[in-house]
Order: structure tokens, then sequence, then C-alpha cells
């Protein structure tokens, strides 16, 4: 039973990443479809918005792929074959978004987020801290202390 | 005050901030969130030159465009939310409105049998059998429609079925300020 559960896991380590290019989509040069693949993983299938072109059946995502695949032979370089597609379906097009005025919220917020947060915990914990300390005994009180102290002793 | 105090709210006040500028970027140029606002508003139409859907036809290219204040409306007889918005095409037809077709990724037949049944609103149809064309108009989804000036830029793109509010509201104060 262990055996074949460990022969299940190895199975599913062995298996590659699914993707939807379809086998008459790849080209014949392995170097070529490197490139395409690269490409393609970073681009963002307009239909279905949360996959790349490369794991979408979307029809949109094949003709996508095509037209990297094409723009490859053409002899383009990678940077050409994005701005390609960017120029056609804008920056939303790539699944990581360029750093410019329109996401600067975007890739700013974490870290401003974080800093408030830190903000926040560093005056809760001193908070905290100057409410454990308690004003110096006073001399009555000092007086009362040792009284109980004498009390205890005999 | 003592700054104890004015954290919280200081913190509180910064995340406010934030989410108001994740909405008000939401809000540029984007009427929802699933919506991808279009790279090409402002620009000149794509270069394209599309055969005709009949022998009788013209070819529908961007020099159909010059001249015109015009829609084109990317459409396919397969696509239901394209015959959901056909009568409002017709509507615009009827009114004198130029509109040029995009039959995309179609069968000839079942083109031709759609237009027969619920009207011809076009001046001509272009048909982009491997939806090249469509991607050089960075269409995502099926309709989509674009409101394209006398100099041959594109001004508007609505993406899905046009309803009689869109007519109405949007593309015809469109079309009319355009053709001042």
């Amino acid at each position: 039973m262990t055996r074949c559960i460990f022969f299940l896991i190895a199975l599913i380590c062995l298996t590659r990443e699914p993707v939807a290019l379809e086998p008459n989509e790849i080209l014949k040069t392995p170097a070529l479809e490197e490139r395409a693949r690269n490409i393609s993983k970073n681009l963002r299938c307009l239909v279905c918005q949360n996959q790349s072109i490369d794991d979408s059946d979307a029809g949109l995502a094949r003709d996508l792929r095509l037209l990297v695949r094409k723009r490859i032979i053409a002899g383009d370089s990678d940077e050409h074959v994005i701005s390609h597609i960017v120029s056609r379906y804008g920056d939303f097009v790539l699944l990581r978004p360029p750093f410019n005025k329109w996401t600067l919220t975007l890739w700013l917020s974490p870290l401003i987020l974080l800093f408030i947060g830190t903000l926040g915990l560093v005056f809760y914990f001193r908070r905290k801290v100057s409410l454990d300390i308690s004003p110096p005994l006073s001399d009555p009180e000092k007086r009362i202390l040792e009284r109980i102290k004498e009390e205890k002793t005999l | 005050m003592r700054l104890s105090a004015v954290i919280p709210i200081f913190c509180l006040v910064g995340i406010g901030v934030i989410l108001a500028m994740y909405l008000w970027q939401l809000g540029s140029g984007q009427k929802s969130v699933g919506e991808i606002p279009s790279v090409l508003i402002g620009r000149p139409a794509p270069i394209f030159n599309l055969p005709p859907l009949t022998n009788e036809g013209t070819r529908f290219s961007t020099e159909s465009l010059k001249n015109r204040v015009s829609l084109v409306n990317i459409w396919a007889s397969w696509c239901p939310p394209c015959r959901a918005e056909h009568p409002s095409l017709m509507t615009l037809a009827k009114r004198g409105v130029e509109i040029f077709g995009i039959n995309y990724k179609d069968r000839k037949e079942s083109a031709l049998k759609f237009l027969r049944d619920l009207g011809n609103p076009y001046r001509a149809i272009g048909v982009d059998t491997l939806g090249q064309t469509a991607i050089d108009w960075g269409i995502y989804g099926y309709p989509e429609t674009f409101v394209v000036d006398r100099k041959g830029h594109i001004r508007y793109r609505h993406v899905g079925p046009l309803s009689t509010d869109d007519i109405s509201n949007t593309i015809i104060p469109l079309l009319k300020k355009l053709e001042k």
C-alpha cells in the first residue's frame, strides 16, 4: 500500500505542468520553441484573464500563441514580439504588470501597508511596556512592605 | 493630543487612502473590473484588408474608414450576444449610421443565413477567417463595436452586445459630436 502511494507521488512529480499547447503548434527548432514558450508564459489570456496563453484552451489564446511563433519566425526579438502584442492589448496582457504611473498604487501599496503595520505594532508594544512600569514605591508604601516582610520572617 | 492616540488614526487614514487609490484607478476609463480598456483609443485604426462575405460585396480595409464617421462591429453567427444586439444595429443602420462588419471565424453559409434571418445593417463586411485582424483590433470578446472618426482614428470601444441604452446614451451622442 505504502509502495503504491510512493509510486503515485513519484508519478505526479514526474508529470510536466499542464499546457494547452497543441502538438501541431510546436516549432521545429527547439531553441525557437523555447523562446516562444518563455514569451507565452508571461502573456495573459484575455478571455480567462488569470491564465497565461500557454495554459489556456481559449481560441484567442491559441491565436496569440500562433502569432508569437509567427513573429519569432519572422525574425523578431523577444521584446519586439511582446511589444507587438502589448500595442494591441495594452499592459494588461502582461501577467507581470510594468512599473508606471498607473501601477504605482499596485506596486507601492504593499510597502506602505507594511510600514503602517510596523508603525502600529511598534506603538502597540511600546504602550504595553510603559503600562508595565509602575511608579516607584512611596515612603509609606516602603514602610508597609518592610513590616510585611518582618511579619513573615517571624 | 498624545502621539499614541494619533497613530491609530494615521494608520486608518493611510489604509483608507490606498483603498481610495484602488477605486480611483479602477475608474480610469474602465466601466467594470472585468473590462479591459482598449489601448487603441485615439490611435489610427489598424492596417487590414479583408475579403468580402459575398462575391458582389466590396473588400473592407483601412481605406474604407477614411472620410466618414462609422461603426466597426465584430460579429459571428455562432455568437448568441451578436444575435441579441442585432436589432440595435438594424435600428442604427435605419437612422443612416454607417456600420462595417468583421465576420469573425464564421462559416459563409451560416453568416449569410444570419443576415437573411435578421437583416443586414452593414455597409460592407470583411471576412476574418483566421482571427488575425481581430487581434490587430485588440479584440477579446464578441461582439465588440468601435467608433471611428473621419480621420480613421478609433474613438470608442464597446465590449459585448450594444443595448438600446448604450446606443441612446453613448453611441448616438458620440456620433453626433464627431459628425459636427
